[in-house]
């Protein structure tokens, strides 16, 4: 039995930052929103018990519950997807400030070069330079036209960084100072210098001072406590909607959250969506809310399958290279990072989701790729998260992995191991994409997302190029024992990687090749607006927090724009 | 020792002054508002209350008897007693297994546990339908069995080396093969919750006394540490643990 519920002008499809970011847009403007969002309501004071690494970091706290929902993984077509029954290489947020509530808070700009990746390829390389196979994109937009959105999200959110030569240019500085450069940040500082190479401190959400932000909103500085990344930070220091936009939002008077709202279809009628179907999770009850524009903003996964299961716009069809949804699935690259074992033991139990430095030389086009066989780069960088117990006992290549051996080696360098790490871009590839599943499905009996994703050749030729720079900064920095892993194996959906899952809803300015145009509307149906690191047609090299928060200011403007005069805005 | 606790403490304290802060607008704090001020104790009191204390969690709530001694000899050989400590057993690390089984991970309560099952590659992860109990009662029944077909011996009867013998066996799968899972997977389980319970927040039955923490110089749960990220030499900090932070 499904409750129609009466008209409303937006209904938004996940609290995250992006639903976050579009609410807070629109209300301030004095349009009505409604926000659904699956799980349950956030605040800081719930983190009064966070530090337990145990609970959050291993049971996944505050991540979706798979028993109720996972995706399926293949790496080739070939192969038969099985479903990701436990977590592995990336966790899934679900509750109000989403991914935004348990991320570390790394928030960088993407490069100019990202933005017309294809335009610049072939102009400086040649068309042959992209390989038969790689579906690479511009992006419909520019980094300067995007630019006022990123200075927009760094004032709301408080990121702080220092300003970067051979990355784009800022209207503005950051609006506060940088993490504090820590006794290890200093050694790879000096390392990397005497390399050659121009270290940053890496811009970061946890907040290095008090900050007000320009909605009025006050937060205090990040206490180093090294509880980030899967976790909530009870002092509302780390930038997250729960403490920044969802709050001004609900000031307005003019938005409804709603919590244990699961959006399970979007309902239209060919053309224009008329509004959503939903389910409490937990009393089961369905209603049914029509809204003059929808604005699909849930998890780069779930906004994919919401398109395949409503069949709104054209699925992607790998064989024949057609259709949109689900295209340009990408990941990020990992491989070729240096472990060094040292003699001296450092604070490393302290630390910060975004406390690091990173060199800039070897992203983007920032270096000649005339005889590589391979295009853009990596951010080659150093972090000091804290080491929390039961996930690092890091120890070197030999030691048994238990008894007497293991107990001793992990504890003499529980406090004396640091990595340089590689992260790297992810470019598209005609057989990486999802689509839906053909024998699984969740507890609603829709089916699971498929994805079929595995590394190319430009990713290993990229981490074998990376293995190579990392090694010499570890050995300058003074390791004792230096282990560069540098080869890249296929991707296994077991150990944790990262999650920075990009596109399925891709950007551009063609209707044949992308599903969303530069404010985020959909070209199949003017009034869904689909919003997130979905609409990245590849991934950059950077974290990409601070490109979605961009692009969800732009999407906002776009949103108002659209409610005045309809039709579609590009 | 002190010394560092009284400057952690005055860093809280100044922490939660400074975050008052009240800048018009819409004021969005942390949780400061609802710290619960308490306050320390020191380590020897503690310490001494401790010993006095009946720890009532210290009991069974899933394993059988003979179990909780497998696991106990097991555990014990995965992470030892040594001159830097205390080994899994001291820890309370079987207790810590014990409950956890008992609790919704030991029945995946989390995890996509539909059917059908297929035999997976390599890189798709684990592919097994039965619960982390069901995994743990097989491997330690597979432990005895093996065991008792090579030594005519229970697990928990043999010497050190003979049960790191068999604990081999089990890590490398290739000899000894049991119905439903491999025995790596039972291995791997128990090496991970082996680990978990040495360091895991003492609430949880292991890490006792904190002892798992205090071996390799972790803090636990700390209210920060602005005082002491910047310091280049090594800075040893009494742990903490969430029961701390409780008051009373």
């Amino acid at each position: 039995m499904t409750k129609k519920l009466p008209k409303v002008p937006v209904v938004i499809v996940g609290m995250g930052w992006a639903g976050g970011i579009i609410a807070s847009e629109l209300t301030k403007a004095g349009i009505k929103v409604v926000g659904l969002e699956r799980g349950k309501a956030r605040k800081t004071s719930d983190y009064y018990m966070v530090h337990d690494e145990l609970r959050y970091a291993q049971r996944y706290e505050m991540m979706k519950d798979l028993s109720k929902e996972t995706l399926t993984f293949r790496n080739t077509e070939n192969m038969r997807a099985l479903p990701m029954r436990t977590y592995g290489t990336f966790l899934d947020g679900i509750g109000t400030g989403g991914a935004g509530s348990h991320w570390n808070g790394q928030t960088y700009r993407f490069l100019p070069y990202d933005f017309e990746i294809a335009t610049k390829t072939k102009e400086k390389y040649g068309k042959n330079k992209i390989p038969d196979g790689m579906d690479l994109q511009d992006w419909g937009i520019t980094y300067d036209d995007l630019e006022p959105y990123y200075d927009t999200f760094e004032k709301m959110a408080g990121i702080s960084g220092e300003e970067v030569s051979l990355y784009g240019k800022r209207s503005n500085p950051y609006p506060t100072k940088p993490m504090l450069k820590t006794p290890v940040l200093e050694m790879f500082e000096k390392a990397t210098k005497k390399l050659g190479y121009s270290p940053y401190m890496t811009p970061s959400a946890n907040l290095s001072e008090n900050y007000t932000n320009p909605d009025g909103i006050a937060r205090g500085a990040c206490q180093y406590c090294a509880f980030c990344e899967r976790f909530g930070c009870e002092y509302g220091a780390k930038a997250d909607p729960v403490v920044t936009v969802l709050p001004v939002a609900e000031k307005t008077g003019k938005l409804e959250v709603r919590t244990y709202s699961n959006v399970t279809k979007i309902l239209h009628d060919g053309n224009k969506a008329t509004g959503v179907h939903y389910v409490n999770p937990v009393t089961r009850e369905e209603f049914e809310q029509p809204a003059d524009v929808v604005v699909l903003s849930s998890y780069v996964f779930n906004n994919t399958k919401l398109l395949l299961v409503s069949n709104l716009g054209k699925p992607y069809d790998s064989k024949t290279g057609q259709g949109v949804i689900g295209k340009n699935y990408c990941y990020q690259i990992t491989g070729g990072s240096t472990l060094g074992f040292f003699k001296d033991k450092f604070n490393i139990y302290a630390g910060a989701g975004a406390l690091g430095m990173e060199i800039p030389e070897f992203t983007g086009d920032n270096f000649d790729h005339s005889d590589l066989d391979f295009i853009h780069g990596a951010g080659i960088r150093m972090f000091q998260y804290g080491n929390r117990p039961i996930a690092n006992n890091v120890v070197p290549e030999g030691t048994k992995a238990w008894g007497k051996e293991f107990k001793q080696t992990s504890i003499k360098y529980a406090n004396s191991w640091l990595k340089v790490a590689v992260q790297g871009a992810s470019m598209p590839w005609r057989t990486n994409y999802l689509d839906l599943d053909p024998n699984y499905t969740d507890e609603y009996g829709v089916p699971l997302l498929r994805m079929t994703y595995d590394y190319t050749n430009q990713d290993r030729k990229l981490t074998e190029f990376m293995a190579k720079k990392t090694g010499p900064i570890m050995k300058e920095m003074g390791a004792e024992i230096t282990e560069t892993q540098n080869n890249l194996e296929p991707l296994d959906i077991s150990p944790y990687i990262n999650t920075h899952n990009t596109g399925g809803v891709i950007m551009g300015d063609d209707p044949n090749t992308s599903a969303v145009n530069k404010y985020l509307q959909m070209w199949d149906a003017e009034n869904v607006f689909v919003a997130g690191a979905s609409a990245f047609p590849h991934n950059s090299s950077f974290n990409p927090t601070g490109t979605l928060g961009a692009l969800s200011y732009l999407s906002a403007e776009g949103i108002i724009k659209y409610m005045k005069n309809g039709g579609s805005l590009v | 020792m002190s010394d560092k606790n009284e400057s952690v403490d005055h860093s809280r304290r100044k922490f939660i002054k400074n975050s008052g802060i009240a800048v018009g607008g819409v004021v969005v704090g942390g949780a400061l508002g609802s710290l619960i001020p308490h306050k320390q104790k020191t380590e020897q009191q503690q310490a001494s209350t401790a010993k006095k204390q009946v720890n009532y969690n210290d009991a069974l709530m899933f394993f059988t008897l003979d179990q909780f001694k497998t696991t106990e000899a097991a555990t014990e050989r995965i992470f030892p007693k040594d001159e830097l400590g205390p080994g899994a057993k001291e820890l309370g690390v079987p207790y810590y297994i014990d409950h956890q089984l008992a609790g919704p991970w030991g029945l995946n309560a989390k995890d996509y546990m539909r059917g059908p099952a297929y035999t997976a590659e390599a890189t798709q992860g684990n592919q097994l339908l039965m619960d982390r109990r069901e995994i743990f009662t097989l491997g330690l029944k597979g432990l005895d069995d093996y065991s008792n077909k090579k030594y005519d011996k229970n697990f928990a009867q043999l010497s050190d080396d003979q049960q790191d013998d068999v604990l081999e066996v089990f890590d490398a799968a290739k000899e000894f093969k049991l119905t439903g899972a491999t025995t790596k997977q039972f291995f791997q389980l128990l090496r991970s919750m082996t680990i978990e319970g040495a360091y895991a927040d003492p609430l949880y039955g292991g890490n006792k006394n904190k002892a798992g923490w205090k071996m390799r110089d972790f803090p636990g749960s700390q209210t920060g540490y602005t005082e002491t990220i910047m310091k280049k030499e090594f800075v040893k900090i009494e742990p903490k643990s969430l029961r701390e932070h409780m008051g009373g």
